[in-house]
């Protein structure tokens, strides 16, 4: 086993390159299976016994949901090996995650609550999945405001990876005790459509769609990350190649 | 340890020279709980199902307030640069200073929280309880916070950004702090929501001073 | 694999659902295009950035 892949994943030119070739591959693959997916969701699934096409709204929501905890994950995950290991790659990926993460919970909350006003007729019940959804959202937003707040770059870096590290150690905690307060205050609500059991017909496109999307996400950082480490290049002969 | 012990003694007698720092928390968090009274009603029935509630929210706002002061007057004159070349480990530094702070402001918080809580409706009996559960569950924030008050060291108006960084972060104290504080009111027994305040201040002893560590010396860099 | 609507009507109604299910659609739409926009910016952004980083360091040499 040699360990060369793992440090040409850490140089910038071999990541910029790779980055840019990769990209399209991640793009057009994305574009076909999300296609594929909310068509099959949207025309082709059965329509739920109880909930009738509403349902149809978990074919965006759930991958929605999935993307904001996933990228949070990765972002928590790159930050810590930017941090122990001092690799500036590992930074730029986690700076790339974090607006696509926030963009993707914001998501999940919208259509969460869509989603909430025709089963549980109201736009916004405190469930235990939505409200750590909305401090998933914090969360984000905590760290692209420390981010932003500072103007070296490489302190941003570091000092936004001691929180995204923090953070990921937190969330299964905030998770835990959002459920224990959920079960304290209210009997258990309505769960969104399937999620725990679900007919094959109606899976099916569910798990396509957030291949579809996990695969947007790759390709959305892919092309944020080539920006990331660009603005963290200082030596000028590769910069120059890459660009002409 | 004998640095930690200096550390310690040295924060304590900085807040007797000067007590302001301790003081204004405090009196902001008895200002807030007057306020409720003013906003909802007089009535004390009332306002004893939402006395948990209103105390655990104004101590959360208190503390942020407190955490500001946490680093910021060490960092501007150099102290914590001191700290952190001292050899000794800046790990333990930060505990101990985290220790004085919560000693100069959470624990005030919990003793006076009872005169708060009186005015809330709530009855004497009541009253250890609430010292109980406040003064763990502000340890806890005294804990978590510190790693954003490092985090927020050199940050142009970072006492907004302090707040954004630290209340996600201290739900779970609020949620099982506030619990404890409601059964307290209510006579029943806290140990349940008393014994996962615990887990989450023996988590924080453990790692909040590492992350506190890591922020301070990117701040120096 | 049947389609589970008759016509373009009544797969626009979404079995009187429209309302919450289109929006729903419409919001994952914005984000998808806001995201590759911003992506997109971002690196548009950063190349001009370092071409005039270059050209700087160019003059000064």
């Amino acid at each position: 086993m040699t360990w060369t892949w793992f440090h040409r994943l850490g140089s910038p030119p071999y990541v910029y390159r790779l980055a840019g070739r990769l990209m399209p591959w991640f793009a057009w693959s994305a574009a076909l299976v999300i296609l594929l997916g909310l068509f099959d969701g949207l025309v082709i699934a059965p329509a739920d016994y109880q909930q009738g096409d509403g349902f149809r709204i978990i074919y965006v929501h759930v991958p929605a949901a999935w993307l904001s905890l996933m990228i949070y994950t990765w972002m928590g995950v790159a930050a810590g090996v930017g941090l122990i290991w001092r690799i500036k790659v590992a930074h730029a990926v986690a700076a790339a995650c974090a607006p696509v993460g926030a963009s993707f919970t914001a998501v999940a909350l919208a259509t969460g609550s869509l989603f909430g006003k025709p089963m549980w007729g109201t736009y916004w019940v405190w469930d235990p999945r939505l409200t750590s959804e909305l401090l998933l959202l914090f969360l984000y937003l905590g760290y692209m405001g420390l981010r932003s707040s500072f103007d070296d770059l490489q302190r941003a870096d570091r000092a936004s990876a001691v929180l995204a590290v923090v953070g990921i150690v937190n969330v299964p905690i905030v998770k835990y005790s959002v459920v224990w307060w959920n079960s304290l205050h209210q009997g258990s609500s309505l769960s969104l459509a399937g999620k725990d059991t679900i007919a094959t017909p109606m899976l099916i496109p569910l798990l396509v769609s957030m291949l579809g999307f996990t695969l947007f996400f790759a390709a959305v950082v892919l092309v944020r990350l080539q920006g990331e480490v660009l603005r963290r290049e200082r030596s000028a002969t590769w910069v120059r190649e890459a660009l002409a | 340890m004998n640095a930690l012990r200096l550390v310690l003694m040295r924060d304590l007698m900085l807040a007797v020279r000067r007590p302001e720092h301790c003081v204004h928390p405090l009196a902001f968090f008895l200002l807030v709980t007057t306020l409720f009274p003013l906003a909802i009603s007089p009535q004390l029935s009332q306002l004893r199902l939402i006395a948990p509630g209103v105390l655990w929210v104004a101590a959360l706002l208190s503390a942020l307030l407190a955490l500001e002061f946490l680093f910021r007057d060490d960092a501007a004159d150099g102290t914590l640069e001191q700290y952190a070349l001292s050899g000794q480990s800046l790990t333990w530094l930060l505990l101990a200073k985290t220790a004085a702070h919560w000693l100069l402001t959470g624990l005030p918080l919990a003793l006076v929280a009872p005169l708060a809580g009186a005015a809330l409706g709530v009855p004497v009996s009541a009253f250890p309880g609430i010292t109980a559960t406040l003064g763990l569950g502000s340890l806890a924030l005294s804990l978590i916070g510190s790693i954003g008050a490092a985090l927020t060291l050199g940050v142009r108006r970072g006492g907004v950004l302090l707040s954004i960084l630290v209340l996600p972060l201290v739900v779970p104290v609020l949620i099982f702090g506030s619990q404890a504080t409601t059964l307290a009111i209510r006579g029943e027994a806290v140990a349940a929501p008393m014994e996962l305040l615990g887990a989450i201040v023996v988590l924080a002893v453990t790692l909040a001073p590492l992350a506190a560590a890591a922020a301070v010396r990117i701040s120096l860099e | 694999m049947t389609v589970q609507f008759h016509s373009m009507a009544q797969f626009l109604a979404m079995g009187k659902y429209a309302a919450y299910v289109w929006p729903s659609y419409g919001l994952t739409l914005l984000a998808v295009v806001l995201n590759i926009a911003w992506a997109r910016r971002l690196l548009a952004q950063a190349k001009t950035e370092a071409r005039r980083r270059l050209a700087a360091q160019e003059q000064a040499a």
